[in-house]
């Protein structure tokens, strides 16, 4: 059967006009990427969409504003608020020390092996988050953790007694930078390799110092790969929720975990809420992806 | 330079403290379960635990099918998009840059909704299903990785040559893929196998969301309940995602010399 329909096909491409039969041909040019677009439109892009559009619909399925305007309700607002100063503050601090470790330990003149050890470390540690990281903080600066036993002990330094808690904004924030930190290590090493040797060089042949040299050629350079990263991890803490819900349980209220309470038990009372609250976090990591893209478009023109 | 090189040290110095401090205060933690001494107690009461077992095997069958339907995705897509179709690049990695973009709690919450019972196509009716469901999105939290592996891979060989010269000596597309594409990206796919795994064998999301009996939702349950023993599972899982990028390391020193070597 199907051989004779194939051939019958061959058959009927031959008499077609060369235009008709390059048509027919189309089909075959998409196969090889058809699992991938329809796995896509399947199981990324429609539930999203399907989340995005309920966001605007009441129960009865129709047009409404209702859900979006609720998101104004203080403790939704508190829960956004928080999260977006945990997600910036670890993705700042995570990008400027994790380039700081990049450049020392590609430009510094560190031994070879510092820096394989530093990017096979950083491997593991970006992908070292979830609930374990959040028992390895509890271990180090919860109540009874060896650090703050430790700075307890040897310098009488009760960092809780000083207003610190792990289960807190700082707490949260310097968990998240142990995964962010590595992140940026890993993605920002290739883009400063990718320096030329010869541009410093020329540079120096030209009679720039060392600050110039950086500021004219370097930072340009690795600009976009760096604000890249920021806002990659940005969005990397934003969604992140194992780490805040091992460690905190249900006392930092934070967006992720919020949106986890609602639909684990419609906590809000409203399932359209739980659409609008899911539609504001792709809203903020969308928004921060648009201008990554606007820097990027920006700085690619002085690179060409 | 000899300043230079003195703050470099200082920088590594800060992070090799902020970085080591934490497991060292985890093997430390995760010793203390016997008063008095050190012991290994928490890894034995850990490794005994009958739902350790269960839930870690069941993320592991997870992980391997999440491998499985990753590469068939990604491999042919990347291999037609090198060879046909560079036109539609800025489009996939576009796609393949979503799930970062995108939280899994959002992603899973939309399958909660559109896969339902009641809905065309009930995932979430069966058990069956909801595994499925489970590997897919696994599969979509995979595919920035899987695919910037692949696509890396195929940026060390010729496509376009290799594929032309085997289809001068007769290949057809199955022989050029398995023989002489996917050798020549072998390592490229096992690296993101590995980092699949790493990603997957501890998630806790889309698993808990979704009520699977899987690691993740494990290790948050023993957390909430247990002293001792989150140490010493966490440093399990250190050792798992250590051992998953060794393996990566270990893999791109008997890559071809043609590929996987920028240098």
């Amino acid at each position: 059967m199907t051989d004779l329909s194939l051939s019958n096909q061959a058959i009927a491409g031959k008499t077609v006009p060369p235009g008709e039969a390059r048509a027919l041909r189309l089909p075959t040019q998409w196969l090889g990427v058809a699992p991938f677009f329809i796995f896509a439109i399947m199981f990324l892009i429609l539930p999203t969409l399907y989340l995005m559009l309920g966001a605007f619909q009441n129960d009865a399925g129709e047009f409404t504003f209702e859900n979006i305007a609720a998101l104004a309700q203080p403790s939704i607002v508190a829960a956004y608020w928080i999260s977006i100063k945990v997600s910036l503050a670890s993705s700042l601090i995570g990008a400027f020390a994790g380039l700081a470790i990049a450049i020392a330990i590609v430009r510094g003149g560190l031994p070879d092996w510092i820096r394989s050890a530093t990017l096979t470390f950083s491997g593991v540690a970006s992908n070292f988050a979830g609930v374990p990281l959040a028992f390895a903080f509890l271990a180090t600066l919860g109540r009874l953790g060896l650090a703050t036993v430790l700075l307890n002990t040897l310098f009488g330094l009760n960092i809780y007694a000083h207003g610190f808690n792990i289960l807190s904004f700082w707490g949260l924030t310097l968990t998240y930078v142990y995964f962010q930190i590595p992140l940026m290590v890993v993605i920002i090493v290739p883009a400063i390799d990718g320096l030329k040797k010869e541009w410093g060089e020329a540079a120096a042949t030209l009679g720039a110092t060392m600050a110039q040299y950086w500021r004219m050629v370097v930072i340009p350079v690795i600009w976009p790969s760096f604000l890249g990263t920021v806002i990659l991890l940005f969005a990397n803490a934003f969604g992140a929720i194992a780490t805040a819900y091992a460690l905190t349980g249900s006392s930092l209220n934070i967006v992720p975990i919020l949106l986890y309470a609602q639909i684990r038990g419609d906590v809000l009372h409203n399932a359209h809420l739980g659409y609008a609250i899911a539609f504001g976090m792709i809203v903020i990591t969308g928004l921060a992806n648009v201008f990554y893209i606007w820097f990027r478009t920006r700085s690619e023109r002085w690179l060409k | 330079m000899k300043a230079g090189r003195f703050w470099s040290w200082v920088v590594f110095a800060l992070g090799a403290a902020y970085f080591f401090i934490p497991l060292i205060a985890t093997v430390e933690f995760s010793m203390r379960m016997r008063r008095g001494v050190y012991s290994f107690d928490a890894y034995k009461v850990v490794l005994g635990d009958a739902r350790f077992q269960a839930t870690f095997g069941y993320s592991v069958l997870a992980a391997i099918f999440t491998i499985i339907l990753g590469v068939l995705i990604v491999v042919p897509a990347a291999y037609w998009i090198r060879l046909r179709l560079p036109q539609l690049r800025p489009v996939v990695e576009f796609i393949t840059l979503l799930p970062l973009v995108i939280p899994a709690i959002v992603i899973v919450f939309g399958y909660i909704r559109m896969y339902g019972s009641n809905s065309p196509l009930p995932f979430l009716a069966t058990d069956t299903g909801t595994n499925a469901l489970l590997v897919i999105g696994y599969a979509t939290l995979a595919l920035p990785y899987m695919y910037r592996a692949v696509d890396t891979g195929l940026r060390t060989i010729d496509v376009r040559t290799l594929t032309e010269a085997a289809q001068i000596l007769g290949a057809g597309w199955g022989t050029i893929i398995t023989r002489v594409i996917l050798p020549n990206v072998l390592i490229a796919v096992l690296s993101g196998a590995f980092l699949t795994f790493a990603i997957v064998i501890g998630e806790f999301t889309m698993a808990s969301l979704l009520n699977r009996p899987a690691f993740g939702p494990y290790l948050q349950n023993i957390g909430a309940n247990r002293a001792y023993e989150p140490a010493a599972l966490a440093i399990i899982a250190f050792a798992i995602t250590w051992g998953c990028m060794s393996l990566i390391q270990i893999l791109s020193r008997f890559a071809p010399k043609s590929a996987n070597r920028p240098n």
